[in-house]
Parts: structure tokens; sequence; C-alpha cells
């Protein structure tokens, strides 16, 4: 089946589907490919490239009458009247937020997917291009940042004087955040963070940043994994942090997006009257209305006081050959799932949670929108196995041990008051020693575990003492079968504790 | 005057025993703990030094010189070839060589039952029959811990093939034989004859050969430290027949040790304690559990090499074929050279991982990695979370997801290395086929994990040789000032 990679038309588009480099893994996938001239231009990919890559330059036309069309935005109606009958469309289409786009689909006699409403499972990380292009939208937030931040990032003590760090603060960690937070930390900026989910503060410790929890008695965990809608409690008070940081912060990079919803206010106009002069605020949830009162999308503006708001919506375009190469390769992963014979056949198995997620039509038919498909991690599908598996552990009744304990007990008694003597002796060493045996080792490191029993090996070469006993005795035959066994047990010995030792030896505390 | 004299040795023998007693039960104590393991096997020599020179004497006073002829012949024969052995057993090897270790034990013990047997006169004929049931006794124990661990050796030294036997009614078979085994002892008992003793040597022995090669190779740690405690209780029992509190004590001290070890090691495997002593254990057989189909991601060393470099943190787990492969120089040159690099590195080592318990712990130890970077699962199982890359060098079934998350899974319930929840996983392995618990590993079709085929030793090494040349890049290419 043929593959049509088109010219982007929406205005100010530089990607494109696919680059030189995942057409060559379509075509492993035994697909065909064909591109429209100047498909890469957008994004510094020259068709000579793909047509290396094995792909065949064709005319707009022709590209669209492809069975399978990947695109990166939603077609408009002209370029959708191209389609051929039964094509499959995966594009990013944002069917949950355009409900016009679903209708317009649905009239049509084809297939189409949506890449954006990949779930959030494990399996499906590699398709994410949600993840993609947020991941390039929080680095670009901070080069967008520095290129409007009068001073470097990091601090230097220099001949000229001491320059201080710049001081950062990023709202919302999730994919971009996280992306923001690296990129500004690598720069040399003071990074802090702030997110209602408090695990995340290991995350952003761990690429460089401080976590500030907003202190109120409230967790916030997800089942979808996207962050939820706060408490009023809690908004008060992440409130007053996020005023108090932008006092003291250069930089505010804002990435809260709540999905389907308008994207919440952080900070106010008084917040951004606040900040100094030269200050340089990004709002990544501009396209979704800002969560800077005063954000304008689209543009960058300077407030009176001289803080500059970034309100680009276009930030994955402005890096358009990385951008590119990771939608292209989550396309490509995409389409690894639906090509299970490798063989250039596109199979859509609705039985897929991925797959039925991202299905909006198949030849016409609605399908959208899918069943709710819960992230793999949430607490409540893990908690039923562990009591399934703790039940299961429990082999013997308690009544049943506690008998078990007692009758050990009572005949140990009745053994010890009828066995005629050394019996009785022997049976009070035999058992004190089973418990100090017990209690000795209680508590081994888990690397001594084979030196232990290596020097319990050679203990129990002490044997040798009835052996040697038995050569006292007269009887040849009992002295060979002695003699045998004091040879063996000596390798025991011998063998033992030179093997202990030998082991510990090398134990180093580095 | 000489009657006096034998008596004054036969007390002071019976002191310098309970001096060794002590010493030994310190010895077990220092090998709980590194700082004190050292100590721990001055003592258990030193006490064996004890125990040998007391019973030295004795012996001495009642023997001719032929006695005294055989006696240090057979000491220096054994004790040089233990010394020699001892120096040349490879680290890998140590599990065969404990498990060959535990057979003399076994065997020991059931030639002194049989000496026993043979000069029973002079005792007390109120004694005579709880005798007679002690000679059965050590002969049974003796028996099954001697080609137990034959069994055990052969097995782990790959001269059978580890997989376990499956007889029809494997159960009944071991449960009848304990069963013959009592009745025999009451026969025995009221009729003391030599067929007997022979019938009950050759029904221990098989039973121990049934019980051994029914168990899968994969729960060898379990097996080997199960064999260490039979040899303990084979030790106990001789002690009972010879009336003498030293082997009574060590016996039971190892024994009850050894018991213990096997118990830590069954909750490390999720198996019942009382089903891994009766040898029932690894009975089942493995159900293919649901047929993992997905598609794995292959990693070039150089992209392992380029991911290490760029890692913050990094934890190896390593397993059997680590053992297999003798990569744990290459691996501890690794560790050495990532951590030269400011990344901080982790060994986590499961309680069952190799064939031996803490056999892992002695590979990386012989390779010289400083123990206090190797923890345990209990220690490190929470890291994996925010560490960026676990390289899984030759382990399976002990970071197999299935476990926590597939409750039909045959080792569903067994504690696992959560490894998957790193950043990236890199598996090194020499095929896709199963571990030893033959089941699937879902890991393997992660999206986070990477597979890396071959040779665990050249790769690691080529790892390492490729860390080097990116290091050098950097450092003879571009400046690079630090913030």
């Amino acid at each position: 089946m043929p593959i049509g990679i088109i010219v982007e038309s929406a205005p100010g588009e530089t990607r494109v589907a696919a680059t030189p480099s995942t057409v060559a893994q379509l075509i492993q996938l035994g697909y065909e490919v064909v591109v429209e001239r100047g498909a890469g231009a957008g994004s510094s990919f020259p068709d000579a490239d793909y047509e290396a890559a094995g792909a065949r330059l064709v005319s707009k036309k022709a590209a669209w009458a492809s069975e399978i069309v990947l695109t990166v935005n939603a077609p408009s109606d002209a370029e959708l009247g191209m389609l051929a009958k039964g094509a499959v469309l995966i594009s990013w289409l944002s069917p949950g937020l355009n409900p016009q786009v679903v209708d317009k689909l649905v009239a049509l006699p084809i297939t189409a997917l949506a890449v954006d409403a990949v779930p959030r499972i494990s399996r499906a990380q590699s398709m994410d291009v949600l993840s993609s292009t947020a991941n390039i939208s929080g680095y670009r937030a901070v080069v967008e940042a520095a290129n409007a931040f009068g001073r470097f990032f990091t601090g230097q003590v220099t001949a000229a004087g001491k320059v201080p760090p710049a001081k950062v603060l990023v709202a919302g960690v999730g994919v971009a955040g996280l992306a923001a937070i690296g990129a500004a930390s690598s720069l040399g900026a003071i990074v802090r963070a702030t997110d209602p989910r408090p695990e995340v503060a290991e995350q952003v410790s761990s690429i460089g940043g401080t976590y500030l929890p907003v202190e109120v008695g409230e967790k916030m965990e997800s089942s979808d994994g996207y962050a939820k809608v706060t408490s009023e409690a809690y908004d008060k008070r992440a409130a007053e942090l996020y005023s108090e940081q932008a006092r003291d912060v250069d930089i505010i990079i804002t990435t809260a997006n709540i999905p389907g919803r308008a994207a919440p206010k952080l900070i106010t106009a008084a917040d951004v009257a606040s900040m100094r002069s030269g200050s340089v605020i990004v709002d990544l949830a501009a396209a979704n209305g800002g969560n800077v009162v005063g954000t304008v999308p689209g543009e960058k503006i300077v407030t009176p006081n001289g803080v500059t708001i970034i309100g680009y919506t276009d930030l994955a375009r402005r890096l358009p050959a990385q951008a590119s190469q990771l939608y292209g390769q989550n396309l490509v992963n995409l389409l690894k799932l639906l090509t299970p014979g490798k063989d250039g056949a596109l199979v859509l198995d609705l039985e897929d949670v991925v797959q039925r997620a991202i299905t909006v039509t198949r030849n016409g038919e609605k399908l959208w929108p899918p069943p709710a498909v819960q992230v793999s991690a949430a607490p409540a599908a893990a908690a039923a196995p562990v009591e399934a598996v703790t039940k299961t552990r429990r082999g013997i009744p308690r009544a049943v041990r506690i008998a078990l304990t007692i009758a050990g007990i009572l005949a140990l008694f009745v053994v010890i008051a009828i066995a005629p003597p050394p019996l009785p002796q022997h049976i009070t060493v035999f058992v004190l020693a089973i418990v100090i045996g017990f209690y000795v080792i209680g508590k081994v490191h888990h690397a001594l575990h084979t030196p232990l029993m290596s020097v319990t090996n050679a203990i129990s070469g002490i044997v040798v003492v009835g052996a040697l006993v038995q050569i006292a005795v007269g009887d040849p035959l009992t002295r060979v079968l002695s003699v045998i066994a004091v040879l063996l047990t000596s390798i025991n010995i011998f063998g033992g504790f030179a093997v202990t030792r030998r082991m510990l030896r090398m134990f180093s505390k580095g | 005057m000489f009657d006096s004299l034998a008596t004054a040795t036969v007390a002071i023998a019976g002191g310098a025993y309970i001096v060794a007693a002590l010493l030994f039960i310190l010895s077990l104590g220092g090998l709980s703990r590194h700082e004190t393991a050292r100590g721990g096997v001055v003592y258990g020599i030193i006490g064996m030094i004890i125990a040998l020179a007391a019973t030295v004497v004795l012996v001495i006073q009642r023997t001719d010189w032929l006695g005294i002829v055989l006696l240090v012949v057979a000491v220096a024969i054994g004790g040089s070839i233990g010394l020699w052995r001892a120096a040349r057993v490879q680290m890998t090897g140590m599990p065969q060589f404990i498990a060959l270790l535990h057979s003399f034990v076994g065997l020991a013990a059931v030639l002194i039952g049989w000496n026993g047997y043979l000069n029973d006169k002079g005792i007390a004929a109120n004694l005579i029959g709880i005798h007679h049931a002690e000679v059965f006794i050590g002969v049974f124990i003796g028996a099954v811990t001697f080609t137990g661990s034959i069994i055990a050796f052969l097995k782990l030294s790959a001269r059978m093939p580890s997989a376990p036997l499956v007889l029809p009614g494997r159960n009944a078979l071991n449960l009848g034989a304990l069963v013959v085994f009592v009745g025999l002892t009451v026969w025995f008992v009221i009729t003391p004859v030599l067929g007997l003793l022979i019938a009950v040597t050759a029904l221990a022995l098989l039973l121990g050969l049934h019980l051994v090669a029914s168990i899968g190779g994969g729960d060898m740690p379990v097996v080997v430290s199960m064999l260490n405690s039979y040899s303990g209780w084979a030790a106990a029992a001789s002690g009972f027949l010879l009336d003498n509190d030293l082997l009574i004590v060590t016996g039971a001290l190892v024994g009850s040790s050894g018991a213990f070890l096997s118990y830590i090691m069954c909750k490390a495997m999720n198996r019942s304690f009382l089903s891994v002593i009766a040898g029932g254990f690894g009975i089942e057989a493995p159900t293919k559990g649901v047929e993992e189909t997905g598609e794995y991601h292959e990693i070039s060393v150089a992209d392992t090499a380029q991911l290490l470099a760029d890692a913050r943190s990094v934890i190896i787990t390593p397993g059997f074929g680590m053992a297999v492969a003798q990569a744990q120089y290459p691996v501890a040159e690794l560790a050495r050279v990532l951590r030269a690099r400011g990344i901080e590195v982790h060994f986590g080592i499961h309680p069952v991982a190799g064939r031996l318990p803490g056999h892992m712990n002695v590979l990386l130890a012989e390779a010289k990695v400083p123990y206090d970077i190797v923890l345990s699962m209990d220690e490190i199982n929470d890291d994996f979370a925010h560490t960026s890359v676990v390289l899984v060098i030759g382990a399976n079934d002990t970071v197999n997801p299935a476990a926590a998350e597939d409750p039909g899974s045959p080792i569903a319930g067994m504690p696992v290395l959560k490894v998957w929840e790193a950043d990236e996983v890199i598996v090194f392995k020499r095929s896709m086929a199963s571990g030893y618990a033959g089941v699937q590993n879902p890991l393997f079709y992660r999206d986070n994990a990477r597979m890396l085929f071959g040779d665990a030793k050249d790769r690691v090494e080529e790892i390492v040789h490729e860390l080097g040349r990116l290091s050098a890049a950097t450092s003879g290419g571009a400046s690079r000032t630090s913030a």
C-alpha cells in the first residue's frame, strides 16, 4: 500500500509528517512511499534526500490519492475531497476539541486515525505525539526566554565582575515542564518548579530543578496520567506561592494545560506587575487561553513595567526538523503496530486498546469517542493481583499451626520424660543448639550467604571427631570405613575454611 | 594410674568440646556481618583445632601405632586435597564445589553410622534399641545428603541436564520412602540385622537422588542451602549415635542455620518452606503463560555506551548469565569507568540470583567491586523508578514483571527487581530463550527495554572500550567549561 506524504497547507506550518529517515523505516515495513514535491522544505529536508531514502516524488494530487495519507494537521475541506475512497488518514485531528472535524470525517468513506488520541499507557509511549511535541515546546520555551532575556542564565565570576545566575520558575511539571527544567538548568539557571502532584518532586530534582510543594492537606493522583482541576484551598496557597516567586525570579515558564478545558490562570496581572523589568514569561498554554493574565496567543508583548510575555502557540514549529523527526518516528511506531505482518498491509484491530482509542471513523462509521482507557500504573488496577498473591501464600490455617506446635512440644516432653539417660541430656543440647543456630544467623547480610554456607560446611566437618574415635577400634572393616570418613571430612574442614577465607579476602569496601 | 589419666583426658576433652562449640557459635555469628566475618572464620578454625586436638589425644590413648599412622595419613591426604581444591576453585564454580563438600559430610555420616552398627558391643541393654534407631536415622540422613549433593553437584556443573525429572506420583514416592523408612526403623530396633541396614542405605540413597533430581536448576540456591542444612542434621545424628555433645551442638547449629537460610531463599521466591524441605517443590511444570507477542528492540554497543555516558545513575542487575559468561571482571571495570565519570552506579542483587545464595556477591567481590555499592533487592527496589539506565546482565526470571503483574504467571508473587521502572533497561542476552523457570519475560517487549544480544563478557568489554573512546573525544574536542 502506498503512503502519501503531503505539503502541509496550514498557515505557518513548517513541519512534515515524515523525514527521510522515517521514510526508510516505512519502506522497511513493506510500504511504498510517495512524497509531494517540497514537502520537507520547511523542515530543511530536500526532495533529493527523500528520493535517496527510497520515496517517489509526486504531485499534490497523487500524494493525496494514496491509500494511506500521513499529515501533521487536520486536512482542509479541499484536501479531504482529494482523499481516495477507502483511504486511511493518519493525522493530528484533535477530535476531542473539534467535534466539527469528526462530523466532516464521518461524511467521507475513509478511515481516520487521530494520533493525538493515543492513550497514555506505557506500551503506547513510543507513539505519543503529545509528549514528543511537549518535549520540543518545553525546550523551545527556554530558548525563546533566553533570547528575550537580556542576561546570562549561568552565574559567573569574571574579571569584569560577578554575574548572578538567572532564576527560572516552571509551573506545571508535565513533559513540557520537565523539558524546560532540563534545558534551563543545563544552561546554568537556578530552576524551581511547581505542580499539584507531589510525586513529580523526584523527577524535578532528577533533572536539576527544585520542587516547590504547595503545602495543603491534599494529594493528587490521576488515573489518566494528566493533572486534574485543583481544590480551592490548594489554589489559594498556590496563588500565594506564585506571587512570592514572581517577585523573586527572572523567568517564568507556565505549562499548565488541563485536557478539554481552558487553561487555569496561575499568574495574575498583579504578579506580572511585581516582576522586575527585563523579566520574561513564556506561556505554553497560550493556545488554551493562557496561564498568565495578559498573554496574547501567538504574540510576544512587553508590559508597561518591562516584562516580556511570550504567547507563541507554534513553539514546536519553530524547531521544524526536530519536530518532524519525532512526529515522523511516532507515526512509524504507530504503523509498526498497524502492520503486524510487516508486509505493507495496514490492519486495524479494534480489540487493541491503542488502536481503538485513535480510531475516529472506520470507512465512514463513526467510532468516536472511544471507551475510556485506564493508565496501567493506576493504583486501583494494581491492588487486586497483589491481594490475590498474598492470599495464596498462606498454606496452613492458623489453628492447624497452633495444634502442630502444641503437639510438637508435648512429643518433646514425653520423649525426654521416658527416654533413658543420656538421651534427655542430648536432646536438651540439641534443641538449644537449634534455637541458637536460628538466632545467630538471623540477620545475616545477603552478601555473606555463600561464605556463611562454606563456613558452616567446614564446621559440619566436625563429624570427623566421630570417625577419629572409631579409628581407635581394632576391627579392620571399621578402621577402613573410618579412615575413609576421616579423609572425606578433612577435605571438608580444610577446604571449607580455606575457601571461606579466600572469599572474604575479596570483599572490600570502596 | 592409667585409669585416672584416661578419666582426666576424657574430662579435659569434654571441656575442650564445650569451648569448641562456643567458638563455632561465635563463628556463625561473626559471619553474618562484613565487619566481623574474617574474625568469624578465625573463631571457627580455632574451635576446630581445639576439638581435633582433644579428640586426637583421646584416640592416641586408646589405639595402637597403626591407628595413629592411619589417622595422620588420612587427615594429611584429606587436608591437602581440601586446601588444593579450595585454592584452585573458580569463583563461578563455587556452587558445585560447596555441593560436593556437602556430599562428603553425608557420606561420612553414613560410614560412621555403619561403624556404629558394627561396633555395638558394650552398650547397656536398655540403650541398645535407641542406639540402633540412632544408627538408622544417621545413615538415612547421611545417605540422602550424599546422593542429593552429588546430583546437585552434577546439575550445577552442567554434567547433567538441569531440567527437573518428573516421575509420575513423585510426591507419593517421597512420602512412601519416608513411610518405609519409619517401618524399617521399627523393624531394625526389634531385629537388628545387616540386611535391613543395607536396605535403608539403598532406600535413602535413592530418595536423595530423586529429591534433588526432581528440582529444576532455577531453584538450586534453595537446594544448596537445604543440603547444607541436611549435612548439619546428619552430623547431629552422628552425635547422638556416638554420645558426643559437640557433634550434636554443631550439627544442630548448622542444620538450623541452613534451614533458616533456605527459609530466606524461599521467601525470596514466594515458595512454601515446607514443600521445599520435603523436596516437593518445582512441581509446577512450566505452564505456558500468556504467550507474549510483541516486538523487542535491539540496541548496538555504541548506542549503549552513549546511553550510559549520558546517564545520571545506573543500576546493574547481574544474574546467572554473568557467571556463565565469566563477565564479572569487565562488569566491574564498567562500573569503575562509569563511577569515574561521576555516574552513580549500584548493583542490585536478587536473593536467588545465580545458583547459590550470595553467588553474585562473591563474583563481584572477586572482581573488586566495593561491597557498599552492591545492594540487595529490598534496599534497591524503590530506586529503579528514578534510575536512568538499568543493565540486566544474564538475569531473566528475577527481573520478570510478570511475577508482579500477571497473577496467572507460574512465577506470580515472586518478588522481583523492578527494573522496568527505570528510564531505560538494557538486557544482555544470548538469545530470546526463556529463563530457568521456562516463563516468557514480557520485560523484553517493553518500550523502555532494549536487547543487546551476544556474549555478555564481549559486549561489556566493547562498551567499556567505547566509553573510553567517548571520553577521549570529549576531552580532546571542544573545550567544555563547567558551569
